[in-house]
């Protein structure tokens, strides 16, 4: 069948490289490793986010391990930075230490909401950029942030749809719908998904893909919420590539008028 | 001499190689996954052997773990 071919020929492309999975996921908040690598597999998700952090003794395997045995694509972040220079420092020691060039860059204004920093996140955007990274940002949900980034030659834009780990959902479609509309790198929601459905309406207001932590790895059964989201991202990307009806007041007949019998009861 | 690891003093012989300090941690300079920072800057992995370390020195041992 012709649609099947073009739905799987349908990729994430991110520099240049093909995902099938239009589904990213953070891995913190996970239970243990065991449950992480179900989630993982249950979620088809091809690319996987770590945090580097100091080295402990614990011998309790590492996510690295899961990483491996899924065969997913590691995302690095830079989660817990604060300015800039942490970031890029945090970055290059993600690069030797796990042997890629992709970042997840993150710098965040402040504990509270974990809102990024939006001057510094530009600043080491760029500089991330000019030393040969393909840089993520997790940025606002502000068109002008978002071009800006495009322009300093990320990779793609990563805009919230509500603060990290609030569960909210995309607290402001409209700036989304911006930011899509504008943006010639891939666009992928970061931040805010808190059920199925909010995947499902991020991928229908055509976002490429879906960045997805803590509604899976912190629901109460991760592996069913990571087939469900798996579902609802697939289900909103082909309500997208389908095109929806417009949203109307009144009603719009779906059955033709023509035709209609007449019966009324007619008396001889 | 005395070292800030990870946030933890350590001592260490005086002059002692990036590669010294991550065999005392039981770490192997193949170890892969792991990186390492000293006073805020990276060092990298084909530095380890020949970067010597300084009293006061804070290093950094990183590794990736479950995040983002």
């Amino acid at each position: 069948m012709r649609s099947r071919a073009a739905e799987r020929d349908d990729h994430l492309v991110i520099a240049g490289e093909h995902f099938r999975s239009r589904l990213i996921l953070g891995t913190g908040g996970a239970p243990s490793h065991d449950i992480l690598e179900d989630a993982v597999l249950a979620s088809g998700t091809e690319i996987v986010t770590v945090a580097m952090r100091r080295i402990t003794r614990s011998g309790a395997g590492s996510v690295l391990d899961v990483v491996e045995r899924t065969g997913c694509r590691v995302l690095p972040n830079t989660a817990g930075c604060y300015t800039a220079r942490d970031a890029v420092v945090t970055a290059r020691l993600a690069r030797e230490a796990l042997e890629t060039n992709w970042i997840k860059l993150e710098v965040i204004a402040d504990e509270r909401t974990l809102l990024p920093e939006p001057v510094d996140l530009l600043d080491a955007a760029e500089q991330l950029v000019e030393d040969g990274f393909v840089v993520l940002p997790y940025a606002n949900d502000d068109p002008v942030l978002a071009h800006r980034l495009e322009d300093v030659g990320c990779a793609a834009v990563m805009p919230l749809g509500a603060p990290i780990g609030s569960g909210s959902g995309i607290r402001n479609p409209y700036n989304l719908r911006i930011i899509l509309e504008r943006a010639r790198v891939p666009v992928i929601l970061d931040a805010g998904v808190g059920t199925a459905s909010d995947a499902a309406i991020a991928m229908e207001l055509g976002c490429a893909g879906v960045l997805v932590a803590s509604a899976i790895t912190r629901a109460e059964k991760p592996v069913l919420m990571a087939e469900a989201i798996r579902k609802a991202v697939e289900a909103g990307r082909l309500a997208h590539l389908a095109g929806r009806i417009p949203q109307r007041l009144y009603a719009e007949a779906s059955t033709a008028w023509e035709g209609i019998a007449d019966l009324t009861a007619h008396t001889g | 001499m005395t070292v800030v690891v990870n946030g933890e003093t350590r001592e260490l012989r005086d002059g002692a190689t990036v590669v010294e300090l991550l065999s005392a941690m039981d770490l192997s300079a193949e170890a892969r996954g792991i990186a390492v920072a000293r006073n805020g800057g990276i060092v990298l992995r084909a530095e380890w052997v020949n970067t010597t370390l300084a009293p006061d020195d804070h290093v950094e041992v990183l590794h990736a773990v479950q995040g983002g």
